[in-house]
């Protein structure tokens, strides 16, 4: 033992008499409040993963990469294939998702003066497109954000929004000959109801017996999955060979502000009044106050003459009808029908919205519209510059990483932390 | 003796705190060297320094070298010594300096040698644990320095002073030569801090060095070869135990003369308040825990409950606060039963609870002081109307309660875990005690705080009491309940052997009944009361 201590001791830690004590290793880096840490984090990790990105991007493309066995003859050639390549895959992103703000310049203007507004309508599409894709995810990132702020993992958006959009379309398109005002508001109840109650049961298993809701909602993920799947093969199926539920009423849809092919609905502003809704809730209520209590602190909690058991199932019920809406906003502002694989992982993505909203519900918006203007830029990246949209997976995944562990990105930025306040997530199995 | 550790200006400033400033400490072979402050005073920091946990902004640290072949023969030194920088607590257990924290840090499910071993594994071909290595070396360091202990047992299983032993252990087995103990005592029995006082005089014969970081004065008079006595940051002064005395340290502490005598005003108990029949609780691994315990508590009364911890104490308090179920029995407050009411209940009651594990179940750590001013009242008027939270009255409350119960806080925005214990502990004292109650129940309110937190603590219960306010104290420290209670109970596996006077109270007779004795046995052999009067409460 003698020897591995001399050698620790030599190389590590002695050193000569008299120097100045500056320098010392763990003191470098900036020094950031935590309250600014909180906003610097994920925009670093979002730089973080399109750089990342950019790399796959550059090494995936053959082109590029042959460029560089001529390096040395001629390495100009290799840095600008390289920039090109980059350039042409984000530009065509950032295209694909926000537009050109000179098109849309252009057409207001050929608006004002000829009142034709194909142009107009042409420029921001992009963008409305964005929007619409980031409206479900708001939904489903204030649902799993929700949960977190009590202590519980919701797995089951999924699901929960799958049973939503069902329960959605089935009064969409089952009750008819009502005017919009109380269809539409029946419809999205019916959507709220259907994620409370498949989130309520996993809920009152955990609150009653303990069961942790990890487990519970994967499994109702899958019951979910399979019921849905029965559901548009059997009773909810439309007439004709595809499995998937007839058209809602045009009653029950909520309103577009543009003519076809803008998509763009109600449904997003819908989904910021909700997130203003559960901002209040949580900070501004008396139920909020406990909630966050049971989430950061159940024995204090109960100590205090708080319920667990009320608040984990109200926690998870809420989370449930959030999710439902998720599923809601997309089946009556975008496609109208429920069909199989409807749900597309936006419950799984939620996850990491919430995470990289901070389970905070304006974090939550501004993560979704990150992820609404990937996902919608990805799809005109891959027609205009050819790059596959597994590429925004892949960023989004590599941006999960860096919000989940956040000392990477303290490591790469040299960013110091002086006991930043840590905000519990979820607590362990079985408590 | 020669020096084997000198701290010279060691300065560090957090946001908005000077938590060392210019501190100068020596240490010499064979040296029990005591540190003594108050909460925040600085010694953690200080330590946490030496322990290279946190770098100082200032200062150095000199240390005896541990191998002097690796020391050029022209580094400068002083008295042979050698400035080193600590970067880690690899850095400073490679220095031969080692630190057992007050919260252990090993693993339960692992066995002793594991434990020991974790971090420093002894292989075979690199790659296959040598236990049996292990486990023979630690054999020999139990042997050589009196700290009994198997090998082969389970963390988990092993009391609080035996765990003790164990990181001491850690310790001498990565060849520390220079030990800090992190208010080592605050969590042992009497009888564990005798046995733990013969370990460390054993650790300094042998000539390791120990710093001692306590607030104890009884401890420091006790054990210490040196005192250095620390607050706000800076050395007040270095002395011996032979040179001072309990109240010249105290004052040193505080900053001012502490008064270590309890003035109990006489009073005439009231009506009975809670009232407690054959009460039957079950612990976790339901073992009966509370069995068959009867006592009352009266207005303008403490009773206080003595006994060794784990005893049922715990359970008990759960019970009377609607935490824990109550299997057989009867609990009534002012009359009313309250047996398995939920908690919300009993604290609209009017009772105040003063949590064992503050930490746990007093406080939310990760939120603000205001909202842990508010934890039992937030639902109510002022602070809530209908479901909507009143913000702006919760916080204009928690600084005036704040302010009068001198929480020292940088503002009531900052989340409990900013605070030291005593002022987390006023927190919830101030939370409590300034609810309309009609009766406390304060378990071990005291635990690990400062002489000054201590002193206003027991002034506080002391004042509730005048009011006319009902206390029921739990507390294993024998001296807080001799010196507040107006009657003892003592519990012992679960049941109440007797309860006594605390007037003039025989120590000797509690002693007998916190072993287990029977009352009628004990009596034989100590008279419940003698005729003493005045307590000296000691830290």
């Amino acid at each position: 033992m003698g020897e591995e201590r001399k050698d620790t001791a030599s190389t590590q830690t002695v050193t000569q008499g008299k120097q100045p004590a500056k320098g010392a290793r763990k003191e470098r880096g900036i020094l950031i409040p935590p309250a600014w840490q909180t906003l610097l984090l994920p925009v670093l990790a979002v730089f973080t993963g399109l750089v990342i990105g950019a790399i796959v991007i550059v090494i995936t493309d053959a082109a590029v990469v042959a460029t560089y066995r001529n390096f040395f003859r001629a390495p100009g050639t290799a840095l600008a294939a390289t920039w090109h390549s980059i350039a042409t895959a984000y530009g065509a992103l950032l295209y694909g998702s926000l537009g050109n703000p000179r098109e849309v310049y252009e057409g207001i203007r050929l608006y004002l003066s000829t009142g034709d507004n194909t142009l107009f309508l042409r420029a921001i599409w992009p963008i409305t497109e964005s929007l619409v894709a980031a409206t479900p995810y708001i939904f489903g990132g204030l649902a799993v954000a929700l949960g977190f702020r009590c202590g519980l993992f919701n797995i089951g958006a999924e699901g929960q929004l799958g049973i939503g959009a069902l329960a959605a379309a089935w009064v969409g398109y089952r009750i008819t000959n009502l005017p919009a005002f109380i269809h539409l508001p029946l419809a999205l109840l019916a959507g709220a109801l259907g994620g409370a109650i498949w989130a309520a049961i996993p809920g009152y298993l955990k609150a009653k017996t303990g069961a942790h809701e990890v487990v519970n909602t994967i499994m109702m993920n899958w019951i979910s999955f399979r019921l849905s799947d029965w559901l548009l093969n059997g009773p909810m199926k439309a007439p004709g060979y595809r499995p998937i539920t007839p058209n809602i009423e045009p009653t029950a849809a909520l309103p577009r502000f543009f003519p076809p092919p803008i998509r763009f609905h109600a449904g997003f502003f819908l989904a910021l009044i909700v997130a203003g809704i559960v901002y209040w809730f949580l900070f501004k209520t008396t139920l909020g106050f406990e909630i966050r209590t049971v989430g950061a602190n159940p024995d204090a909690a109960r100590y205090a003459g708080m319920s667990i058991t009320r608040n984990i199932m109200l926690a998870m019920v809420l989370s449930g009808a959030l999710a439902g809406l998720a599923g809601t906003s997309q089946v009556l502002g975008v496609d109208y029908w429920v069909g199989q694989g409807f749900t597309a992982g936006y419950g799984f993505d939620s996850i990491a919205l919430a995470l990289l909203g901070k389970s905070h519900p304006f974090g939550v918006v501004l993560a979704s519209l990150l992820f609404g203007t990937l996902r919608s830029g990805a799809t005109r990246m891959q027609s205009l510059a050819g790059i596959p949209i597994d590429i925004i997976s892949i960023i989004q995944g590599l941006v999960i990483v860096f919000i989940a562990a956040p000392a990477i990105i303290r490591w790469l930025y040299r960013i110091r932390v002086e006991r930043a306040e840590e905000v519990v997530l979820t607590r362990g199995w079985g408590k | 003796m020669p020096l084997v550790l000198e701290l010279r200006g060691i300065t560090k400033a957090f946001p908005g705190v000077l938590a060392n400033d210019h501190i100068d400490l020596t240490l010499e072979e064979g040296e029990i060297h005591a540190l003594l402050g108050e909460n925040g005073a600085g010694k953690s920091t200080l330590m946490n320094i030496l322990y290279g946990l946190y770098q100082p902004d200032e200062g150095q640290i000199f240390l005896r070298p541990r191998n002097r072949s690796v020391i050029p023969a022209s580094a400068a030194s002083r008295d042979g010594l050698v400035e080193v920088k600590i970067h880690s607590p690899n850095d400073a257990i490679a220095q031969g300096i080692g630190m057992v924290h007050q919260h252990f840090m090993l693993v339960p499910p692992l066995t002793v040698t594991e434990n020991v071993m974790l971090g420093l594994e002894s292989t075979r071909g690199g790659i296959f644990l040598d236990q049996r290595a292990a486990a023979q070396r630690i054999r020999e360091i139990s042997q050589q320095y009196g700290l009994e202990v198997d090998p082969d047992a389970y963390v988990r299983d092993l009391p609080v002073g035996v765990q003790q032993r164990v990181e001491i252990i850690k310790l001498l087995y990565r060849e520390a030569d220079i030990l800090i103990l992190d208010e080592p005592t605050a969590v042992l029995t009497p009888q564990e801090v005798d046995r733990l006082f013969s370990t460390i005089k054993n650790l300094v014969k042998q000539g390791k060095s120990i710093i001692f970081i306590t607030h104890k004065l009884r401890e420091v008079m006790e054990i210490a070869d040196r005192i250095t006595v620390l607050r706000n940051g800076r050395v007040v002064g270095t002395t011996t135990p032979a040179r001072t005395t309990p109240a010249e340290l105290a004052a040193m502490m505080v900053g001012r003369q502490v008064d270590l005598v309890v003035h109990k005003e006489s009073l005439t108990p009231g009506e009975v308040v809670l009232e407690v029949k054959d009460l039957q609780v079950l612990d976790d691994r339901q073992h009966l825990a509370v069995n068959g315990v009867s006592f009352e508590v009266r207005e303008r009364e403490i009773l206080g409950i003595a006994g060794v911890q784990g005893n049922g104490q715990t359970e008990l308090v759960e019970a009377l606060t609607g935490l824990r179920p109550v299997i057989a029995g009867e609990i009534r407050i002012l009359g009313t039963p309250v047996t398995n009411a939920n908690p919300r209940k009993i604290l609209e009651k009017g009772v105040a609870h003063v949590p064992e594990d503050r930490q746990r179940d007093g406080l939310v750590l990760s939120r603000p002081v205001h909202d842990n001013l508010v934890l039992c009242t937030y639902y109510l008027p002022p602070f809530a109307k209908g479901i909507n939270i009143q913000e702006d009255t919760i916080i204009a409350t928690a600084s005036r309660l704040v302010e009068e119960f001198d929480v020292r806080t940088p503002s009531v925005f900052v989340p409990a875990s900013t605070l030291s214990g005593g002022n987390q502990q006023k927190v919830i004292v101030a939370r409590e005690f300034s609810r309309p109650v009609k009766l406390i129940i304060a378990a071990q309110p005291t635990r690990g705080l400062d002489v000054g937190s201590i002193e206003y603590i027991h002034q506080r219960i002391l004042q509730k009491r005048s009011e006319g306010t009902a206390v029921l104290l739990v507390s294993p420290e024998l001296d807080e309940i001799i010196a507040l209670s107006d009657r003892i109970a003592v519990m012992y596996r679960g049941r109440i052997m007797d309860i006594v006077p605390a007037k003039g109270v025989n120590r000797e007779y509690l002693g007998l009944l916190m072993a287990g004795v029977e009352a009628s046995e004990a009596a034989k052999v100590a008279p419940p009361t003698i005729g003493v009067e005045e307590v000296e409460r000691v830290f």
